[in-house]
């Protein structure tokens, strides 16, 4: 990216091509150049204008997740999910697909479901996140942790969290009258394992046994 | 205190690990400098990579190297000097390009989302060249692989003499393993001739094998850890070219790497079960007596590399017939190479033979377990030995009961409830159960607590729990008191899990490592060898003043077993309804039964069942990957377009043991269920939905345009 040709065309193909970063850049430093030639050519040559970036995009987040407050400041095309997972090292939340599609991140956002992969981290300002981490009351299993062990719920363990996350909603939202409704309610999380019929088993217990 | 025995429904060992998320997966270790690796995919389907531009991928924010074929540092393993060379895809060693998808490029940056958006930046061109993914234009083209040989017994084709015969074609699509984790691999190197891998893996000694073969490194220099596996079902059996590409990157910038594939890589770079095209003629005498079975079978395969799996071999033993002939053949496209998945071969083969033998039973008019009975194979006619056990006639008889199979009407389409049809249908499998050298080292505290290590790995079917089961056995101490360790490459040697063989491996070197523990403490005791009273094994240690008792035990196949045929099988029975009208499909009800030897882990062995029918489910009525021929590229390689089972697809499903003990195969006598749980799944619907409306399927998936 040399700057040095300054042909409209050029930079309306970036901005088509969606490199926004191309654009500003481009935009940013024919206007710059006009003014400074010297030192902010220097500047393009050793990057700093992505270095700059990479510090000045980011946006400040406060995000109550499993009880403890944060203050971060994130890449607005960071996820709910790889907030999670990278950065807060919770990594009992799962991404299975990064597409919405399997469930397998599935959180609680002010109570209820999401799937956390489809949610920008900048979008929860202020809301409270619960994960599969801050389900259990210290040592004490939630009563679904516990079906789901005594119900063997799962088998290798990585749509765990999520469809655990999404049997509490599920009963919690008033969605497990009964096996049908259950099945329908709980078809957003995949178990490529096949666990279905014990997942369901597990909810059915729970909600007769009138927790959740 | 209760102490748990072999066959008891204890709860998984590591459950409360998974249902509070501390369970760790090879993604999920942090470490110091981390990096992130991004793959970026060819955008043709064939030819050469002219020239990589990664100018603005090196500008963007975060980003540490754009690995390429033109500046990479040459693996070892990849070189034609190498004395074991590394087959298959070699990345980043040549500009080559044989399949769309294919990595041709490796984005490294301090975070993943600066990883993705420079792959974007990436941009390559290329000499493209004509490519062939259309599998039934090029079927011509299928050639004999050199370790498939072509089998004969009696005569060739002699079903079409017969008077009664069946002569069709069954298709199946490719289907992917998609487990849910994704493929990750994360890399480091602690020294020249040092590198540690956190990988996804079915078997920690394979990956570190092939890992030490690729650097050209002491296997012991190369720690793999893979504690916890997000699923696998085969795709995990081997080590891919993008688990090299990491460990190459690490070294490459001296730090650590993490590459995980996307949900649509998972479709191109870590195998599926193949486009199959399956012949299979079976003639029969009017009473139903089969002579002759033919069964012809062409596999998609990759350029690159060859992929075989044993499709026709069911046909030659499942049941009696005096003549039978198979071949097999694989046709190499432009497309990444096909792995093992679940019941490799023998769930596509039994889709086709189970659905012509239920083609025989309408033309003979019999009833389809009545011609299973008629034909029953009372020795492997293949191998021409006896079975080690087989009890495929109660597994028969326990589904037949369980499903209600009387109420099956014999004629298709007469069958009603309210405004859907119902039917019946049955579909058998057999799986080899296979036993290998393991090892196991197992460790008494004194405090009473026994701790188990071994090298194999665990994708979900409950590894530790059937090994604590077998340990508390023959221990007689409770399930609580002992620990298994598994998945990392310093314990002793186990071999990889597949083949549905780790309980008969591994588990036969845990039982015997205890067997060693028990007569060493009853000798320490002063007890006779084979005492079976309890003992009080903390103040055995205490007495002799050993601060613990370790011993490493390896465990091998008999001799005797050579002298038998030895497999699992199955019967699997499926009610459906049929919507008329839409086409649409309930399965209503699945019963399988299993002869697998002794059940070791109730609990596990029956979520194992339960699984494998529901892959079988989606094999039957929704799996399948569909190929834009113009582009050499999958247009569904994602969850929302390929359509594995959801829960409201699936049934409650009942799993029989039949639970006999093998006699041959190991000291506990299971043979195996992992595979056997799928394979006669798909045929079971597939028959059930010829029963309830007299239309055949032969290509799979069964869906609703099919059927109006």
């Amino acid at each position: 990216m040399s700057g040095k040709k300054p042909c409209i065309p050029a930079e309306s193909e970036d901005l088509l091509h969606g490199n926004r970063r191309d654009f500003l850049k481009k935009t940013s430093f024919l206007t710059a150049m006009a003014l400074t030639p010297g030192t902010v050519v220097k500047a393009a040559e050793e990057q700093w204008d992505e270095k700059i970036a990479g510090v000045f995009e980011k946006v400040s987040l406060h995000i109550d997740v499993n009880g403890v407050k944060h203050t971060l400041s994130v890449e607005p095309r960071v996820t709910l999910l790889d907030l999670l997972r990278e950065q807060l090292k919770l990594t009992g939340t799962k991404k299975g697909c990064d597409r919405g599609q399997c469930g397998a991140c599935t959180v609680h956002v002010n109570g209820v479901r999401v799937n956390s992969c489809l949610s920008l981290a900048v979008t929860n300002e202020g809301k409270k996140i619960t994960t599969i981490e801050g389900l259990a009351n210290g040592n004490e299993l939630h009563p679904m942790q516990e079906a789901f062990i005594e119900h063997d719920g799962f088998q290798c363990g990585y749509c765990t969290s999520g469809q655990i996350m999404s049997a509490v909603a599920c009963i919690n939202e008033g969605h497990a009258g009964s096996e049908a409704e259950i099945r329908e309610y709980m078809s957003g999380n995949i178990c490529r394992c096949g666990a279905y019929p014990n997942i369901v088993n597990a909810i059915q217990a729970v909600k007769q046994g009138g927790q959740s | 205190m209760k102490k748990e025995t072999i066959g008891d429904s204890l709860s998984r060992v590591d459950g409360r690990l998974k249902v509070t998320g501390g369970a760790k997966y090879s993604g999920e270790y942090d470490l110091p400098g981390l990096t992130y690796g991004v793959l970026v995919p060819a955008t043709i389907a064939s030819g050469t990579i002219t020239a990589i531009d990664s100018k603005a991928a090196l500008r963007a924010p975060g980003v540490v190297a754009v690995i390429t074929p033109f500046n990479a540092i040459k693996v070892p393993g990849y070189q034609p000097e190498a004395s074991t060379r590394v087959k298959g895809l070699k990345l980043f060693n040549d500009n080559q390009v044989y399949f769309n998808g294919q990595p041709i490029a490796l984005v490294v940056a301090d975070t993943f989302e600066r990883a993705t958006n420079a792959v974007s930046l990436v941009k390559a061109t290329y000499q493209a060249q004509p490519f062939e993914t259309n599998f039934n234009k090029n079927i011509d083209k299928g050639v004999s692989p050199q370790n498939n040989k072509d089998y004969l017994r009696g005569e060739a084709y002699a079903y079409k003499n017969a008077p009664i015969k069946i002569e069709q074609e069954y298709t199946l699509p490719s289907e992917m393993h998609n487990p849910m984790e994704l493929h990750v691999t994360t890399a480091f190197w602690t020294g020249d001739d040092n590198v540690t891998l956190y990988t996804k893996s079915q078997g920690v000694i394979s990956s570190q094998r092939a890992i030490a073969n690729a650097f050209q490194l002491d296997p012991k220099n190369v720690q793999i850890n893979s504690r916890f596996v997000g699923g696998a079902f085969g795709s995990s059996l081997r080590t891919w070219p993008h688990e090299v590409a990491a460990v190459q990157a690490a070294k490459m910038l001296n730090r650590p790497v993490k590459l995980t594939l996307t949900r649509e890589q998972m479709f191109t770079l870590v195998g599926y079960r193949p486009h199959t095209v399956q012949k299979v003629g079976i003639g029969a005498t009017a009473d139903g007596k089969i002579v002759g079975i033919s069964h012809e079978s062409h596999s998609q395969t990759a350029v690159y590399e060859e992929f075989t799996e044993r499709s026709v071999n069911v046909s030659r033993f499942l049941y009696s017939s005096p003549n039978v002939n198979t071949v097999y053949k694989v046709v190499p496209l432009n497309v990444g190479v096909p792995a093992p998945m679940r019941g490799p071969g023998e769930a596509t083969g039994s889709f086709a033979l189970e659905s012509a033998l239920d083609e025989l039973s309408y033309a003979l008019n019999m009833d389809p377990i009545e011609l299973r009975l008629k034909n029953y194979a009372d020795v492997d006619e293949e191998k021409n030995l006896p079975w080690s056990s087989k009890y495929l006639k109660e597994c028969y008889q326990k589904g037949a009961d369980s499903i209600g199979w009387s109420n099956r009407k014999a004629k298709p389409g007469t069958n009603n409830d309210g405004e859907w049809l119902v039917g019946y249908g049955i579909g058998c499998g057999a799986f080899g159960a296979y036993r290998s050298r393991s090892l196991a080292k197992i460790k008494l505290m004194p405090n009473g607590t026994v701790n188990i290590q071994s090298a194999t790995s665990d994708i979900g079917p409950g590894t530790g729990t059937s090994m604590v089961l077998i340990a508390a056995d023959i221990l007689k101490i409770p399930a609580e008191k002992i620990v298994f360790e598994l998945g990392d490459s310093s314990f002793p040697v186990a071999p990889t899990q597949g083949g549905s063989a780790t309980v008969s491996s591994v588990g036969s070197a845990v039982h015997d490592a205890c067997v060693a523990l028990r007569q060493k403490l009853n000798s320490l005791a002063g007890k006779p060898e084979n005492n079976t009273d309890d003992i009080d094994y903390a103040k055995v240690l205490t007495q002799n003043n050993l601060p613990f008792l370790e011993i490493t035990q390896e465990s091998n196949a008999n001799e005797e077993a050579k002298k038998y045929s030895m497999y699992s099988f199955s019967a699997h029975f499926a009610k459906v309804h049929v919507h008329p009208l839409t086409g649409v499909v309930k399965v209503k009800n699945v019963v399988a039964v299993v002869d697998a030897g002794k059940i070791v882990s109730y609990k596990t062995a029956r979520s194992q069942m339960i699984g494998g029918a529901v892959g079988g489910i989606g094999m039957a009525m929704t799996e399948e990957a569909v190929f834009d021929d113009r582009f050499g590229r999958y247009v569904n390689g994602n969850f929302a377009d390929y359509h594995v089972p959801v829960n409201a697809d699936i049934p409650q499903i009942e799993a029989i043991f039949i639970n006999k003990p093998d006699p041959i195969i190991n000291p506990i006598g299971t043979k195996g269920i992992g595979e056997i749980s799928l394979i006669g799944v798909a045929a079971a619907v597939a028959n059930a939905v010829y029963n309830a409306t007299g239309k055949r399927i032969r290509e799979l998936p069964i869906t609703p345009d099919k059927l109006i």
